[in-house]
Order: C-alpha cells, then sequence, then structure tokens
C-alpha cells in the first residue's frame, strides 16, 4: 500500500477515535463552540463587537482543534505505548504524522466552516468577505498551530501534566491575541508580546477573509510571522520526534 | 537490498549498548537460526530488554553487529519491519478502538497480512472482537499484543515477556500459540521472566547476567555436567540420601543389585535433572559472589 493509502487510513482511525472519546471532542470542539455563542450572544446586535469576535473564536478554535489537541493526545499515546507499537509497524513515519495531522485539521476546517455559517445565520454579518484571504489563513493557522503542537507535547513530561502544560499556553495567548476583545484594548506590552506570537497574526488573517475584505495585501507580514513560527514548529516536530516517554 | 534466506534469523556479535557511563550490554554474542525459539533469561536490568530492543530497531546499538534476517536492524528497513512481529514488555492502545479495528487496521499496514479473524480466534479473543480495548482484561490486552504482532504474518516473533499477568490457565493456552508459530516454521525470540515457561518452550536458552551471556544452551543441558542428573532414595536404614552425577547408570547399577541382593526394595528413588530454575539461581548467585567470566557460553 503506499504512503498516501497508509496516511488516509491512519487519518480514518484518527476520525473514529476521536468522535469516541467524548471529552477529548467536548475540549476540542464544543467549548470553543460554547465561546462563540456566549460571547455572540453577549455582543448580539453590536455588529463592531460581533466583527472582533467571530475572528477571534474562528483563531481560538484553530488552537484548540490543533494545538492542544495534538500536545494532549500525542503525550497521551507516547505515554501508553501506543506510538512505541506503531513504530514497530511498517507504518512510515510521514504516513502516520500526514493521519494524525490530518485529523487535526479536519476538526478546524469543520469548526471553521460552522463559525461561518453562524456567524451569517445566528448573528446576521455577511458572508465572508474574501474567501481566499480566509482559506490561506486557514490553512497556514493550521499548519503552524499543529506543527508547534507536536513540538510542544514533546516538552510536556507525562499525560497528568499535559492540560496544565496545554492551558498555560493557550489560556494567556487567547486572552492578549484579541479573541474576545478587540486587540488595541490591550495594554501595550502584552500587546507587544502577542505580537511575536503566531494568534493574533491568524486572527488578522482570519478577520480579514471573513469580514473586513481587502484580500491579501497588507496582511503578509501576518502570513510570514505566522510561517516563521510554523517553520520553527516543523522543526522541532518533526526532528528527533519522540516515540517513546522518557522513562525516570 | 540483499536478503540472505540462509543468514540465521538473528546475529549478535560483540553487542555493546552504553547510556552515558553506565554499560548496559557489555559484549553480547548469539545466534538464533530460523524456526528456532530462543529465550532471553535474566534478572533485571541484566540488559535482556536492551538487547532485544536493539534488535527490534526501537535503540542504537554503541557498537558491535546485530543482524536481523540479514538486515541492520539500526536502519530500521522497511523490509525488516513487514517481516517481524513484536510483543512489547507494555505498550497501550487506542482506548476506543474494538479488538476486531484494531486488527483489521494492523492488516491493512503489512503487504501480505494473514485473515483478521482467523487471527482473532487464534489468540483466543474470537468473543471479544468487538470488545473496545479498553474494556479488555490485562490477560486479554496481552493477546490482543499478540494478534497485532502476527497479523502481518510475520517470520521472526520478539515476545518481551509475553504471560506476565497471565492466570495458569491463559498461560498454557499461550504456550500453545506459541507452540503453533513453532509448527509453522517462525522464529521466536522470547524473553521471560519465568523458567518454567522458558524449559517448556525454549530449543535454547541464554542466560544473560551484567550485561553478558553467563550461559547458553538447550534448557536440559545448561549447568555444571558434572551435577547434571541428581539421584535420590532412601537407603536400608532409612536415610533419605542424593547424589548428583554426570551418568548415573553406575549409581543406580549398585543401588538395584545392592537392593536385589538384599531382597529389598529401592525406595524413594528418583532420578531427576536440575530444573532451569536451579541452574539459574545458582549462577546468579555465583555470579553475586565473584565476578562473572566473560561470555563462557557453555557447550
Amino acid at each position: 500500500m503506499s504512503d498516501a493509502a497508509l496516511a488516509w487510513r491512519q487519518l480514518r482511525l484518527e476520525r473514529k477515535m476521536f468522535w469516541r472519546n467524548p471529552s477529548a471532542a467536548f475540549f476540542s470542539f464544543a467549548l470553543p463552540l460554547l465561546f462563540l455563542f456566549l460571547f455572540g450572544s453577549i455582543a448580539s446586535g453590536d455588529t463592531a463587537q460581533l466583527r472582533v469576535i467571530i475572528p477571534g473564536i474562528a483563531g481560538l478554535s484553530i488552537m484548540a482543534t490543533t494545538f492542544n489537541a495534538l500536545a494532549m493526545n500525542l503525550t497521551f499515546l507516547r505515554e501508553q505505548g501506543v506510538l512505541k507499537r506503531m513504530r514497530g509497524t511498517p507504518l512510515p513515519t510521514g504516513s502516520y504524522l500526514a493521519g494524525i495531522l490530518g485529523n487535526a485539521a479536519t476538526n478546524a476546517a469543520i469548526q471553521l466552516i460552522i463559525v461561518v455559517f453562524a456567524s451569517k445565520l445566528v448573528f446576521g454579518l455577511a458572508w465572508p468577505a474574501d474567501l481566499l484571504t480566509l482559506v490561506v489563513f486557514g490553512v497556514a493557522g493550521v499548519v503552524c498551530m499543529a506543527s508547534l503542537g507536536v513540538a510542544f507535547s514533546h516538552l510536556i513530561p507525562n499525560f497528568d501534566a499535559a492540560p496544565a502544560y496545554t492551558n498555560i499556553v493557550f489560556l494567556p495567548v487567547i486572552f492578549i491575541s484579541g479573541v474576545f476583545y478587540d486587540v488595541k484594548h490591550v495594554p501595550v506590552f502584552l500587546h507587544d508580546i502577542a505580537n511575536l506570537l503566531p494568534l493574533v497574526h491568524i486572527i488578522n488573517g482570519l478577520k480579514a477573509g471573513l469580514v473586513e475584505g481587502g484580500g491579501m495585501s497588507g496582511h503578509w507580514d501576518d502570513l510570514a510571522v505566522i510561517a516563521l513560527w510554523a517553520t520553527l514548529g516543523i522543526v522541532f516536530a518533526v526532528r528527533g520526534f519522540a516515540w517513546e516517554s522518557k522513562r525516570s | 537490498m540483499i536478503v540472505d534466506s540462509a543468514a540465521p534469523a538473528i546475529l549478535v556479535r560483540d553487542l555493546h549498548k552504553r547510556y552515558g557511563d553506565l554499560e548496559a550490554v557489555r559484549g553480547i554474542d548469539f545466534e538464533v537460526q530460523r524456526g528456532e525459539v530462543f529465550g532471553l533469561l535474566g534478572p533485571n536490568g541484566a540488559g535482556k530488554t536492551t538487547t532485544v530492543e536493539i534488535l527490534e530497531g526501537y535503540r542504537e546499538r554503541s557498537s558491535g553487529i546485530a543482524s536481523v534476517l540479514g538486515m541492520d536492524p539500526g536502519e530500521r528497513p522497511r523490509a525488516l519491519r513487514e517481516r517481524v512481529g513484536i510483543v512489547l514488555q507494555s505498550s497501550g492502545m487506542y482506548r476506543h478502538v474494538t479488538v476486531r479495528e484494531a486488527v483489521r487496521h494492523w492488516a491493512g499496514l503489512y503487504p501480505h497480512p494473514r485473515d483478521v479473524e482467523a487471527t482473532i480466534a487464534d489468540v483466543g479473543l474470537g468473543e471479544k472482537a468487538d470488545a473496545r480495548a479498553r474494556t479488555l482484561s490485562g490477560g486479554q490486552s496481552r493477546r490482543l499484543d499478540l494478534a497485532l504482532a502476527l497479523i502481518g504474518d510475520p517470520e521472526l516473533i520478539f515476545l518481551d515477556e509475553p504471560t506476565t499477568g497471565f492466570d495458569p490457565q491463559a498461560r498454557r493456552a499461550a504456550w500453545e500459540s506459541i507452540r503453533r508459530l513453532q509448527d509453522l516454521g517462525k522464529t521466536v525470540l522470547l524473553t521471560t521472566h519465568y523458567l518454567d515457561e522458558a524449559q517448556a518452550l525454549c530449543d535454547r536458552v541464554a542466560i544473560i547476567k551484567d550485561g553478558r551471556i553467563a550461559v547458553e544452551g538447550p534448557p536440559s543441558e545448561l549447568g555444571d555436567a558434572e551435577t547434571r542428573y541428581r539421584v535420590a532414595w532412601t537407603d536400608e536404614h532409612g536415610e533419605h540420601r542424593s547424589r548428583e552425577e554426570r551418568d548415573p547408570t553406575a549409581l543406580l547399577h549398585q543401588l538395584t543389585s545392592a537392593a536385589l541382593a538384599r531382597g529389598a526394595a529401592v525406595r524413594d528413588l528418583s532420578v531427576t535433572r536440575p530444573t532451569l530454575e536451579e541452574v539459574y539461581l545458582e549462577l546468579t548467585a555465583q555470579d553475586d559472589a565473584a565476578p562473572v567470566e566473560p561470555t563462557e557460553a557453555s557447550r
């Protein structure tokens, strides 16, 4: 069987496993949607607010479905020895990674589609202003956050620590990156930190695609920052990918 | 890729593995022929699992030669992984996958897999085929491990403590599966803590101690040649006697002719060979007292 076919099989297995694990499905799936409807209803009718919150939630969804989910899931599979077992089979590393990344990307895509439909049908905003920009930043965001999630899983010592490690990154980042309010309201020093991180730039791009329009122009710098983090993520995710947890 | 089918299934020469200052494997040599069941025994931390994991491709050796089915396990060639099945000492499973889904998924990873249902039945999980992995008992999970190791129809199977945690009945069943593998001409490298298991299954065993092979050979021929038979009886004064002999023929003749001359029976006569356990305990006790002679592979 070709490497691509093996990746596809792995993706199908991951999809099946995802839906059978309600708590994981909740955290990376229901939670962003809950935020969307909570914050969406608070800002209901306030178009200016919604135009901030909806791209923000879209960015949060990408991070939750890729960075958080992969960091947690890989830590679990590594600690349980599932990865080690996989490594003893003929499954190529590339096919395995493609399978789990494909799974995360599928979740991110489903979330983005729900956000797009909810923003039009529930919150009364327009359809996406610029579909191409939305797709470009959606894909860039997924690649960046997924690779960072895989890389980050190497820093998590064991599965008990995984939620703490993940949330200590996730929560501050979503608060300073303007998910729930316009990033202009964030104090300057936090704003500067947020600007060094990828999520703000993913949200900027998604905002252009979802509500602002105007194409890619003016967002190349955002894309450059995302690409830089993605490169870093990919290098640390792939180089020395750990199949076993370190024994203490 | 050159695959020499006449090459031994496993060939290890002067294998070393260092972890920083610690030398876990200190020059191991052994060969496993095709179709053989070979056992690696030894106390915890002796270097068994390190050796096996080098052969499985999980660890890189520090020096020496390791050849598995004529290939270098350190390079982890896919052709090798397609022909080898591995039961690790402990390895988890996706919690929510069913037995059948897992075996079917694994079957898809190999070029010429065995039949999924037959493999599930062979390991005795037929009734659990639709059960989720997380609901299996320890013994059942271990049988799933075996099914996943066998589904690719491997020529060589690594079994790292395959029956740990089994009840006696499940162990017997596992032994039967391993014997069936041997009947099919498969090669098996087994590590175990259970000496009766090694005695029951292995054509040859090697006892590893402190990173070296202390003794190697068929289970029945291990141990000191002078004490290979123990003859025990009760003499005419009612005292229990026992003697260890390389060849018990003469002693038995003496005993029986003396008894015949007296017109009495030789009471409580038994002739036993030292069990692997006795050899093992003797060996490890000796080794604690005096430093090991390096690689004195007996006979």
